[in-house]
Protein backbone atom coordinates (compact mmCIF):
# COMPACT_ATOMS: atom_id res chain seq x y z
CA UNK A 1 0.00 0.00 0.00
CA UNK A 2 1.09 3.57 -0.65
CA UNK A 3 3.19 5.31 1.97
CA UNK A 4 2.31 8.91 1.21
CA UNK A 5 -0.97 10.52 2.01
CA UNK A 6 -0.75 12.58 -1.18
CA UNK A 7 -1.20 9.38 -3.18
CA UNK A 8 -4.77 9.45 -4.47
CA UNK A 9 -6.95 6.69 -3.02
CA UNK A 10 -8.28 6.04 -6.52
CA UNK A 11 -6.80 7.20 -9.80
CA UNK A 12 -8.02 6.52 -13.33
CA UNK A 13 -5.70 7.37 -16.21
CA UNK A 14 -7.03 7.37 -19.79
CA UNK A 15 -9.50 4.54 -19.22
CA UNK A 16 -11.27 3.27 -22.32
CA UNK A 17 -13.98 0.62 -22.45
CA UNK A 18 -16.20 -0.43 -25.35
CA UNK A 19 -18.85 -3.10 -25.76
CA UNK A 20 -18.73 -4.12 -29.42
CA UNK A 21 -19.05 -0.92 -31.46
CA UNK A 22 -20.41 1.02 -28.45
CA UNK A 23 -17.79 3.22 -26.82
CA UNK A 24 -18.77 3.56 -23.15
CA UNK A 25 -15.66 5.03 -21.52
CA UNK A 26 -13.71 7.26 -23.85
CA UNK A 27 -10.58 8.23 -21.94
CA UNK A 28 -11.66 8.79 -18.35
CA UNK A 29 -9.20 10.62 -16.09
CA UNK A 30 -10.16 10.99 -12.45
CA UNK A 31 -8.52 11.23 -9.03
CA UNK A 32 -10.21 10.63 -5.69
CA UNK A 33 -8.28 11.88 -2.68
CA UNK A 34 -8.12 9.97 0.59
CA UNK A 35 -11.08 10.75 2.87
CA UNK A 36 -12.90 12.61 0.13
CA UNK A 37 -16.52 11.99 -0.87
CA UNK A 38 -16.86 12.19 -4.63
CA UNK A 39 -20.04 11.85 -6.63
CA UNK A 40 -19.91 10.93 -10.28
CA UNK A 41 -22.97 12.30 -12.02
CA UNK A 42 -24.31 11.86 -15.50
CA UNK A 43 -27.38 10.82 -17.41
CA UNK A 44 -28.40 7.22 -17.95
CA UNK A 45 -26.03 5.28 -20.19
CA UNK A 46 -23.08 7.66 -19.80
CA UNK A 47 -20.85 4.92 -18.40
CA UNK A 48 -21.05 5.60 -14.66
CA UNK A 49 -21.71 1.98 -13.66
CA UNK A 50 -19.13 0.69 -16.15
CA UNK A 51 -16.54 3.04 -14.65
CA UNK A 52 -17.38 1.80 -11.16
CA UNK A 53 -17.12 -1.85 -12.27
CA UNK A 54 -13.72 -1.11 -13.83
CA UNK A 55 -12.50 0.39 -10.54
CA UNK A 56 -13.78 -2.66 -8.64
CA UNK A 57 -12.03 -4.96 -11.11
CA UNK A 58 -15.31 -6.54 -12.20
CA UNK A 59 -14.75 -5.29 -15.75
CA UNK A 60 -11.41 -5.03 -17.51
CA UNK A 61 -10.80 -1.74 -19.33
CA UNK A 62 -9.73 -2.00 -22.98
CA UNK A 63 -6.87 0.35 -22.16
CA UNK A 64 -5.79 2.79 -19.47
CA UNK A 65 -4.68 2.29 -15.88
CA UNK A 66 -6.50 2.27 -12.55
CA UNK A 67 -4.64 2.65 -9.25
CA UNK A 68 -5.97 1.93 -5.78
CA UNK A 69 -3.90 3.65 -3.10
CA UNK A 70 -0.94 3.64 -5.50
CA UNK A 71 -1.30 -0.03 -6.47
CA UNK A 72 -2.40 -0.89 -9.97
CA UNK A 73 -5.73 -2.72 -10.22
CA UNK A 74 -5.68 -3.12 -13.99
CA UNK A 75 -3.64 -6.13 -14.94
CA UNK A 76 -3.30 -7.33 -11.33
CA UNK A 77 -3.65 -11.09 -10.75
CA UNK A 78 -6.94 -12.45 -9.43
CA UNK A 79 -5.40 -12.86 -5.97
CA UNK A 80 -4.06 -9.28 -5.93
CA UNK A 81 -7.42 -7.95 -7.09
CA UNK A 82 -9.09 -9.82 -4.23
CA UNK A 83 -6.59 -8.34 -1.80
CA UNK A 84 -7.24 -4.83 -3.11
CA UNK A 85 -10.98 -5.41 -2.85
CA UNK A 86 -10.54 -5.92 0.89
CA UNK A 87 -10.34 -2.11 1.00
CA UNK A 88 -13.74 -1.75 -0.68
CA UNK A 89 -17.31 -1.77 0.52
CA UNK A 90 -19.98 -1.56 -2.13
CA UNK A 91 -23.65 -0.71 -1.97
CA UNK A 92 -25.29 -2.01 -5.14
CA UNK A 93 -28.24 -0.28 -6.74
CA UNK A 94 -30.72 -3.02 -5.87
CA UNK A 95 -28.93 -4.04 -2.67
CA UNK A 96 -27.75 -7.33 -4.24
CA UNK A 97 -28.34 -9.20 -0.98
CA UNK A 98 -27.98 -12.96 -1.39
CA UNK A 99 -31.48 -14.44 -1.63
CA UNK A 100 -30.37 -17.81 -0.33
CA UNK A 101 -28.97 -16.49 2.97
CA UNK A 102 -30.68 -14.93 5.99
CA UNK A 103 -29.95 -11.27 6.67
CA UNK A 104 -27.43 -11.97 9.44
CA UNK A 105 -25.31 -14.14 7.14
CA UNK A 106 -25.58 -11.54 4.38
CA UNK A 107 -24.37 -8.79 6.71
CA UNK A 108 -21.41 -10.80 8.02
CA UNK A 109 -20.51 -12.32 4.65
CA UNK A 110 -17.24 -10.39 4.28
CA UNK A 111 -16.19 -11.41 7.80
CA UNK A 112 -16.88 -15.12 7.34
CA UNK A 113 -15.92 -15.31 3.67
CA UNK A 114 -19.30 -16.94 3.10
CA UNK A 115 -18.72 -19.77 5.60
CA UNK A 116 -21.16 -20.81 8.27
CA UNK A 117 -18.97 -20.97 11.42
CA UNK A 118 -19.07 -18.81 14.59
CA UNK A 119 -22.83 -18.41 14.28
CA UNK A 120 -23.50 -16.82 17.68
CA UNK A 121 -20.64 -14.34 17.41
CA UNK A 122 -21.60 -13.44 13.85
CA UNK A 123 -25.28 -12.97 14.72
CA UNK A 124 -24.26 -10.55 17.49
CA UNK A 125 -21.99 -8.72 15.09
CA UNK A 126 -24.77 -8.56 12.49
CA UNK A 127 -27.22 -7.20 15.09
CA UNK A 128 -24.72 -4.48 15.96
CA UNK A 129 -24.15 -3.53 12.32
CA UNK A 130 -27.87 -3.54 11.60
CA UNK A 131 -28.42 -1.24 14.56
CA UNK A 132 -25.95 1.23 13.01
CA UNK A 133 -28.15 1.44 9.92
CA UNK A 134 -31.37 1.64 11.93
CA UNK A 135 -32.62 -1.95 11.67
CA UNK A 136 -33.65 -4.05 14.65
CA UNK A 137 -32.70 -7.64 15.54
CA UNK A 138 -36.10 -8.88 14.29
CA UNK A 139 -34.74 -8.89 10.72
CA UNK A 140 -31.72 -11.09 11.51
CA UNK A 141 -33.30 -14.36 10.45
CA UNK A 142 -35.43 -13.02 7.62
CA UNK A 143 -34.61 -13.59 3.97
CA UNK A 144 -33.95 -10.48 1.86
CA UNK A 145 -37.21 -10.97 -0.05
CA UNK A 146 -39.15 -10.39 3.20
CA UNK A 147 -37.74 -6.86 3.56
CA UNK A 148 -38.99 -3.67 1.91
CA UNK A 149 -36.77 -1.87 -0.63
CA UNK A 150 -35.54 0.66 1.94
CA UNK A 151 -34.79 -2.03 4.52
CA UNK A 152 -32.89 -4.06 1.91
CA UNK A 153 -30.78 -1.00 1.09
CA UNK A 154 -29.97 -0.50 4.76
CA UNK A 155 -29.13 -4.17 5.25
CA UNK A 156 -26.90 -3.97 2.15
CA UNK A 157 -25.25 -0.89 3.65
CA UNK A 158 -24.60 -2.83 6.86
CA UNK A 159 -23.00 -5.58 4.74
CA UNK A 160 -20.85 -3.03 2.90
CA UNK A 161 -19.40 -1.55 6.11
CA UNK A 162 -19.02 -4.81 8.07
CA UNK A 163 -15.31 -5.27 7.33
CA UNK A 164 -14.42 -1.59 7.97
CA UNK A 165 -13.43 -0.76 4.38
CA UNK A 166 -11.30 2.27 3.48
CA UNK A 167 -13.33 3.03 0.38
CA UNK A 168 -17.11 2.92 0.09
CA UNK A 169 -18.86 2.82 -3.29
CA UNK A 170 -22.52 3.68 -3.65
CA UNK A 171 -24.29 2.84 -6.90
CA UNK A 172 -27.47 4.93 -7.22
CA UNK A 173 -28.15 4.72 -3.47
CA UNK A 174 -31.52 6.46 -3.62
CA UNK A 175 -32.98 5.05 -6.83
CA UNK A 176 -36.40 3.50 -6.32
CA UNK A 177 -36.91 5.01 -2.86
CA UNK A 178 -39.51 7.61 -1.88
CA UNK A 179 -38.12 11.08 -0.97
CA UNK A 180 -38.33 10.45 2.78
CA UNK A 181 -36.47 7.13 2.55
CA UNK A 182 -34.01 8.60 0.06
CA UNK A 183 -33.25 11.42 2.53
CA UNK A 184 -32.78 8.89 5.31
CA UNK A 185 -30.34 6.83 3.22
CA UNK A 186 -28.43 10.00 2.22
CA UNK A 187 -28.04 11.06 5.87
CA UNK A 188 -27.01 7.54 6.83
CA UNK A 189 -24.32 7.51 4.15
CA UNK A 190 -22.95 10.89 5.27
CA UNK A 191 -22.91 9.73 8.90
CA UNK A 192 -21.24 6.38 8.18
CA UNK A 193 -18.61 7.85 5.87
CA UNK A 194 -17.77 10.48 8.51
CA UNK A 195 -17.67 7.94 11.37
CA UNK A 196 -15.44 5.55 9.43
CA UNK A 197 -13.23 8.25 7.93
CA UNK A 198 -13.60 6.44 4.62
CA UNK A 199 -13.20 7.63 1.06
CA UNK A 200 -16.57 7.54 -0.72
CA UNK A 201 -17.45 7.31 -4.39
CA UNK A 202 -21.11 7.62 -5.29
CA UNK A 203 -22.64 7.39 -8.70
CA UNK A 204 -26.05 8.90 -9.11
CA UNK A 205 -28.21 11.13 -11.23
CA UNK A 206 -30.05 12.34 -8.14
CA UNK A 207 -28.91 15.96 -7.67
CA UNK A 208 -30.21 16.24 -4.14
CA UNK A 209 -28.33 13.09 -3.18
CA UNK A 210 -25.13 14.41 -4.81
CA UNK A 211 -25.32 17.72 -2.92
CA UNK A 212 -26.03 15.96 0.41
CA UNK A 213 -23.41 13.23 0.17
CA UNK A 214 -20.42 14.70 -1.60
CA UNK A 215 -17.55 17.14 -1.22
CA UNK A 216 -16.80 17.05 -4.93
CA UNK A 217 -18.74 16.21 -8.07
CA UNK A 218 -17.46 14.91 -11.41
CA UNK A 219 -19.71 14.98 -14.45
CA UNK A 220 -19.45 12.09 -16.88
CA UNK A 221 -20.74 12.75 -20.38
CA UNK A 222 -20.28 10.53 -23.44
CA UNK A 223 -17.62 8.49 -21.68
CA UNK A 224 -15.49 11.44 -20.51
CA UNK A 225 -15.25 13.51 -17.34
CA UNK A 226 -16.28 16.93 -18.66
CA UNK A 227 -16.43 18.82 -15.37
CA UNK A 228 -15.04 18.30 -11.92
CA UNK A 229 -15.49 20.64 -8.98
CA UNK A 230 -16.84 21.18 -5.45
CA UNK A 231 -20.45 20.09 -4.88
CA UNK A 232 -21.21 23.66 -3.79
CA UNK A 233 -20.17 24.94 -7.25
CA UNK A 234 -22.63 22.76 -9.16
CA UNK A 235 -24.96 25.70 -9.85
CA UNK A 236 -22.13 27.91 -11.13
CA UNK A 237 -20.13 25.34 -13.03
CA UNK A 238 -19.79 27.43 -16.17
CA UNK A 239 -20.26 24.24 -18.16
CA UNK A 240 -23.26 24.12 -20.46
CA UNK A 241 -23.84 20.37 -20.13
CA UNK A 242 -23.63 20.51 -16.32
CA UNK A 243 -25.99 23.53 -16.28
CA UNK A 244 -28.49 21.68 -18.48
CA UNK A 245 -28.24 18.60 -16.25
CA UNK A 246 -28.76 20.66 -13.09
CA UNK A 247 -31.73 22.47 -14.62
CA UNK A 248 -33.14 19.26 -16.05
CA UNK A 249 -32.90 20.44 -19.68
CA UNK A 250 -32.22 18.29 -22.77
CA UNK B 1 -22.10 -9.94 -56.05
CA UNK B 2 -23.25 -7.98 -53.00
CA UNK B 3 -25.52 -10.84 -52.04
CA UNK B 4 -22.61 -13.26 -52.19
CA UNK B 5 -20.44 -11.02 -50.01
CA UNK B 6 -23.24 -10.59 -47.47
CA UNK B 7 -23.85 -14.36 -47.39
CA UNK B 8 -20.14 -15.01 -46.86
CA UNK B 9 -19.99 -12.33 -44.15
CA UNK B 10 -22.98 -13.91 -42.38
CA UNK B 11 -21.32 -17.31 -42.61
CA UNK B 12 -18.08 -15.86 -41.22
CA UNK B 13 -19.92 -14.16 -38.34
CA UNK B 14 -21.68 -17.41 -37.48
CA UNK B 15 -18.39 -19.32 -37.52
CA UNK B 16 -16.66 -16.69 -35.35
CA UNK B 17 -19.59 -16.69 -32.88
CA UNK B 18 -19.53 -20.47 -32.73
CA UNK B 19 -15.78 -20.64 -32.10
CA UNK B 20 -15.84 -17.84 -29.54
CA UNK B 21 -18.75 -19.60 -27.80
CA UNK B 22 -16.77 -22.85 -27.64
CA UNK B 23 -13.75 -20.92 -26.36
CA UNK B 24 -15.81 -19.23 -23.64
CA UNK B 25 -17.26 -22.57 -22.55
CA UNK B 26 -13.78 -24.12 -22.45
CA UNK B 27 -12.41 -21.28 -20.30
CA UNK B 28 -15.44 -21.52 -18.02
CA UNK B 29 -14.92 -25.29 -17.72
CA UNK B 30 -11.24 -24.87 -16.81
CA UNK B 31 -12.05 -22.22 -14.20
CA UNK B 32 -14.81 -24.41 -12.75
CA UNK B 33 -12.55 -27.48 -12.59
CA UNK B 34 -9.78 -25.48 -10.96
CA UNK B 35 -12.19 -24.14 -8.35
CA UNK B 36 -13.46 -27.68 -7.71
CA UNK B 37 -9.98 -29.13 -7.22
CA UNK B 38 -7.88 -26.37 -5.61
CA UNK B 39 -8.76 -25.35 -2.02
CA UNK B 40 -10.41 -23.59 -0.25
CA UNK B 41 -13.55 -25.74 -0.39
CA UNK B 42 -17.02 -24.81 0.84
CA UNK B 43 -18.23 -28.10 2.38
CA UNK B 44 -21.45 -26.56 3.68
CA UNK B 45 -22.39 -25.40 0.20
CA UNK B 46 -21.45 -28.82 -1.19
CA UNK B 47 -23.69 -30.65 1.31
CA UNK B 48 -26.53 -28.28 0.49
CA UNK B 49 -26.17 -28.94 -3.24
CA UNK B 50 -25.88 -32.70 -2.71
CA UNK B 51 -29.21 -32.63 -0.89
CA UNK B 52 -30.82 -30.47 -3.57
CA UNK B 53 -29.54 -32.54 -6.47
CA UNK B 54 -29.63 -36.01 -4.92
CA UNK B 55 -32.21 -36.24 -2.17
CA UNK B 56 -34.82 -33.98 -3.72
CA UNK B 57 -34.52 -35.70 -7.12
CA UNK B 58 -35.30 -39.10 -5.62
CA UNK B 59 -39.12 -38.96 -6.01
CA UNK B 60 -39.07 -38.01 -9.69
CA UNK B 61 -36.22 -40.40 -10.48
CA UNK B 62 -37.84 -43.25 -8.53
CA UNK B 63 -41.23 -42.86 -10.21
CA UNK B 64 -39.69 -42.56 -13.68
CA UNK B 65 -37.62 -45.72 -13.14
CA UNK B 66 -40.54 -47.68 -11.67
CA UNK B 67 -42.91 -46.91 -14.53
CA UNK B 68 -40.26 -47.38 -17.21
CA UNK B 69 -39.09 -50.73 -15.80
CA UNK B 70 -42.68 -52.01 -15.71
CA UNK B 71 -43.48 -50.72 -19.22
CA UNK B 72 -40.25 -52.26 -20.52
CA UNK B 73 -41.20 -55.67 -19.09
CA UNK B 74 -44.63 -55.47 -20.74
CA UNK B 75 -43.12 -54.48 -24.12
CA UNK B 76 -40.52 -57.26 -24.05
CA UNK B 77 -43.16 -59.78 -23.05
CA UNK B 78 -45.39 -58.81 -25.98
CA UNK B 79 -42.51 -58.46 -28.46
CA UNK B 80 -40.78 -61.63 -27.28
CA UNK B 81 -44.09 -63.51 -27.54
CA UNK B 82 -43.88 -63.28 -31.34
CA UNK B 83 -41.01 -65.78 -31.34
CA UNK B 84 -41.71 -67.60 -28.07
CA UNK B 85 -39.07 -65.65 -26.13
CA UNK B 86 -41.19 -64.40 -23.22
CA UNK B 87 -38.63 -65.82 -20.82
CA UNK B 88 -36.11 -63.16 -21.86
CA UNK B 89 -38.07 -60.48 -19.95
CA UNK B 90 -35.87 -60.42 -16.79
CA UNK B 91 -32.61 -60.45 -18.76
CA UNK B 92 -33.63 -57.66 -21.13
CA UNK B 93 -35.08 -55.54 -18.31
CA UNK B 94 -31.69 -55.78 -16.57
CA UNK B 95 -29.73 -54.93 -19.72
CA UNK B 96 -32.12 -52.18 -20.73
CA UNK B 97 -32.24 -50.51 -17.35
CA UNK B 98 -28.56 -50.74 -16.41
CA UNK B 99 -26.97 -50.09 -19.77
CA UNK B 100 -29.29 -47.43 -21.22
CA UNK B 101 -32.57 -46.45 -19.63
CA UNK B 102 -31.37 -46.00 -16.05
CA UNK B 103 -28.54 -43.55 -16.79
CA UNK B 104 -30.27 -41.74 -19.67
CA UNK B 105 -33.64 -41.31 -17.97
CA UNK B 106 -32.05 -40.17 -14.73
CA UNK B 107 -29.80 -37.82 -16.69
CA UNK B 108 -32.73 -36.30 -18.57
CA UNK B 109 -34.98 -36.02 -15.51
CA UNK B 110 -32.25 -34.44 -13.40
CA UNK B 111 -31.27 -32.13 -16.28
CA UNK B 112 -34.88 -30.94 -16.50
CA UNK B 113 -35.04 -30.40 -12.76
CA UNK B 114 -31.54 -29.28 -11.84
CA UNK B 115 -29.93 -27.63 -14.90
CA UNK B 116 -32.97 -25.38 -15.21
CA UNK B 117 -32.92 -24.44 -11.53
CA UNK B 118 -29.16 -23.76 -11.57
CA UNK B 119 -29.48 -21.56 -14.66
CA UNK B 120 -32.45 -19.69 -13.21
CA UNK B 121 -30.80 -19.14 -9.81
CA UNK B 122 -27.42 -18.07 -11.15
CA UNK B 123 -29.06 -16.03 -13.91
CA UNK B 124 -31.14 -14.15 -11.35
CA UNK B 125 -28.03 -13.64 -9.23
CA UNK B 126 -26.24 -12.27 -12.29
CA UNK B 127 -28.93 -9.80 -13.33
CA UNK B 128 -29.50 -8.60 -9.75
CA UNK B 129 -25.72 -8.08 -9.32
CA UNK B 130 -25.43 -10.71 -6.58
CA UNK B 131 -22.53 -12.34 -8.45
CA UNK B 132 -20.74 -8.96 -8.62
CA UNK B 133 -21.48 -8.54 -4.91
CA UNK B 134 -19.79 -11.89 -4.20
CA UNK B 135 -16.65 -10.69 -5.96
CA UNK B 136 -16.61 -7.38 -4.06
CA UNK B 137 -16.96 -9.35 -0.81
CA UNK B 138 -13.84 -11.30 -1.81
CA UNK B 139 -15.63 -14.60 -2.41
CA UNK B 140 -14.71 -16.24 -5.71
CA UNK B 141 -18.04 -16.95 -7.47
CA UNK B 142 -16.50 -20.04 -9.05
CA UNK B 143 -15.64 -21.49 -5.65
CA UNK B 144 -18.79 -20.41 -3.87
CA UNK B 145 -21.39 -21.01 -6.56
CA UNK B 146 -20.10 -23.28 -9.29
CA UNK B 147 -17.64 -25.77 -7.77
CA UNK B 148 -20.12 -27.10 -5.15
CA UNK B 149 -22.77 -27.61 -7.84
CA UNK B 150 -20.34 -29.34 -10.18
CA UNK B 151 -18.94 -31.71 -7.55
CA UNK B 152 -22.38 -32.46 -6.07
CA UNK B 153 -23.81 -33.27 -9.47
CA UNK B 154 -20.91 -35.57 -10.46
CA UNK B 155 -21.17 -37.41 -7.12
CA UNK B 156 -24.97 -37.62 -6.86
CA UNK B 157 -25.86 -38.70 -10.40
CA UNK B 158 -24.20 -42.15 -10.06
CA UNK B 159 -26.00 -42.66 -6.74
CA UNK B 160 -29.32 -41.68 -8.33
CA UNK B 161 -28.64 -44.03 -11.25
CA UNK B 162 -27.96 -46.92 -8.85
CA UNK B 163 -31.27 -46.25 -7.12
CA UNK B 164 -33.08 -45.86 -10.45
CA UNK B 165 -31.65 -49.14 -11.76
CA UNK B 166 -32.80 -50.98 -8.66
CA UNK B 167 -36.27 -49.44 -8.78
CA UNK B 168 -36.57 -49.97 -12.55
CA UNK B 169 -35.68 -53.66 -12.23
CA UNK B 170 -38.15 -53.88 -9.36
CA UNK B 171 -40.84 -52.31 -11.58
CA UNK B 172 -40.23 -54.98 -14.19
CA UNK B 173 -40.32 -57.72 -11.55
CA UNK B 174 -43.57 -56.38 -9.99
CA UNK B 175 -45.37 -56.32 -13.32
CA UNK B 176 -43.95 -59.65 -14.48
CA UNK B 177 -44.92 -61.46 -11.29
CA UNK B 178 -48.30 -59.84 -10.72
CA UNK B 179 -49.58 -59.47 -14.29
CA UNK B 180 -47.54 -61.67 -16.63
CA UNK B 181 -47.50 -64.76 -14.42
CA UNK B 182 -43.74 -65.10 -13.86
CA UNK B 183 -42.43 -67.03 -10.87
CA UNK B 184 -40.90 -64.53 -8.46
CA UNK B 185 -37.90 -66.66 -7.42
CA UNK B 186 -37.02 -67.66 -10.98
CA UNK B 187 -37.36 -64.05 -12.18
CA UNK B 188 -35.01 -62.76 -9.48
CA UNK B 189 -32.52 -65.57 -10.10
CA UNK B 190 -32.35 -64.69 -13.81
CA UNK B 191 -32.07 -61.01 -12.94
CA UNK B 192 -29.08 -61.68 -10.67
CA UNK B 193 -27.46 -63.82 -13.36
CA UNK B 194 -27.56 -61.03 -15.92
CA UNK B 195 -26.33 -58.17 -13.72
CA UNK B 196 -22.76 -57.76 -14.96
CA UNK B 197 -20.02 -55.85 -13.20
CA UNK B 198 -18.87 -54.07 -16.39
CA UNK B 199 -22.40 -52.90 -17.23
CA UNK B 200 -22.73 -51.51 -13.76
CA UNK B 201 -19.42 -49.62 -14.01
CA UNK B 202 -20.38 -48.23 -17.41
CA UNK B 203 -23.72 -47.01 -16.03
CA UNK B 204 -21.97 -45.20 -13.19
CA UNK B 205 -19.43 -43.72 -15.58
CA UNK B 206 -22.21 -42.47 -17.83
CA UNK B 207 -24.00 -41.00 -14.82
CA UNK B 208 -20.92 -39.10 -13.67
CA UNK B 209 -20.41 -37.67 -17.17
CA UNK B 210 -24.09 -36.67 -17.36
CA UNK B 211 -23.84 -35.07 -13.93
CA UNK B 212 -20.84 -33.06 -15.08
CA UNK B 213 -22.65 -31.73 -18.16
CA UNK B 214 -25.85 -30.95 -16.25
CA UNK B 215 -24.08 -28.78 -13.67
CA UNK B 216 -21.58 -27.28 -16.11
CA UNK B 217 -24.21 -26.16 -18.62
CA UNK B 218 -26.73 -25.11 -15.99
CA UNK B 219 -24.08 -22.92 -14.32
CA UNK B 220 -22.56 -21.67 -17.58
CA UNK B 221 -25.80 -20.38 -19.03
CA UNK B 222 -26.94 -18.91 -15.71
CA UNK B 223 -23.59 -17.25 -15.03
CA UNK B 224 -23.60 -15.58 -18.44
CA UNK B 225 -27.26 -14.50 -18.33
CA UNK B 226 -28.00 -10.88 -19.17
CA UNK B 227 -31.00 -8.75 -19.98
CA UNK B 228 -33.34 -9.13 -17.01
CA UNK B 229 -36.15 -11.67 -16.73
CA UNK B 230 -36.11 -12.50 -20.45
CA UNK B 231 -32.37 -13.18 -20.26
CA UNK B 232 -32.85 -15.53 -17.31
CA UNK B 233 -35.62 -17.32 -19.25
CA UNK B 234 -33.33 -17.77 -22.26
CA UNK B 235 -30.49 -19.00 -20.05
CA UNK B 236 -32.81 -21.62 -18.50
CA UNK B 237 -34.00 -22.85 -21.89
CA UNK B 238 -30.44 -23.04 -23.26
CA UNK B 239 -29.26 -24.88 -20.14
CA UNK B 240 -31.93 -27.57 -20.44
CA UNK B 241 -31.65 -28.02 -24.22
CA UNK B 242 -27.84 -28.09 -24.27
CA UNK B 243 -27.62 -30.50 -21.34
CA UNK B 244 -30.19 -32.83 -23.00
CA UNK B 245 -28.12 -32.82 -26.19
CA UNK B 246 -24.85 -33.43 -24.34
CA UNK B 247 -26.39 -36.28 -22.32
CA UNK B 248 -27.65 -38.04 -25.43
CA UNK B 249 -24.45 -37.41 -27.39
CA UNK B 250 -22.10 -38.50 -24.59
CA UNK B 251 -24.31 -41.57 -24.00
CA UNK B 252 -23.83 -42.58 -27.62
CA UNK B 253 -20.08 -41.94 -27.50
CA UNK B 254 -19.60 -43.97 -24.28
CA UNK B 255 -21.79 -46.81 -25.59
CA UNK B 256 -19.80 -46.92 -28.84
CA UNK B 257 -16.53 -46.81 -26.94
CA UNK B 258 -17.51 -49.71 -24.70
CA UNK B 259 -19.55 -51.87 -27.09
CA UNK B 260 -18.54 -50.54 -30.51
Amino acid sequence: MGQHNETPMIELIDVYKSFGPKKVLDGVNLKVRRGESLTVMGGSGTGKSVMLKCILGLLKPDSGRIFIDGEEMTGASGRDQQRLRAHFGMLFQGGALFDSLPIWRNVTFALTNGRGGHAREMRDKAAMLLERVGLGPEVLDLRPSSLSGGMQKRAALARAIAHQPDVLFFDEPTTGLDPVLAGRINRLIVQLVKEMGATAVTITHDLHSARTISDRVAMLHQGKVIWDGPASALDESGNEIVDDFVKGLE
Amino acid sequence: MNFLIEALAALGRTAINMFSGVGRLMLFTLQALRAAVVPPYYFGRLAEQMALIGWFSLPVVGLTALFTGAALAQQIYVGGGRFNAESTVPAIVVFGMIRELGPVLVGLMVAGRVASSMAAELGTMRVTEQIDALATLRADPFRWLIAPRLVASVVMLPLLVMVANAIGIMGGWLLSVNKLGFNSGAYLATTRKFIEHDDFIMALMKAAVFGFFIALLGCYHGYRASGGAAGVGNATTHAVVSSFIMILLSNLIITLMVFG
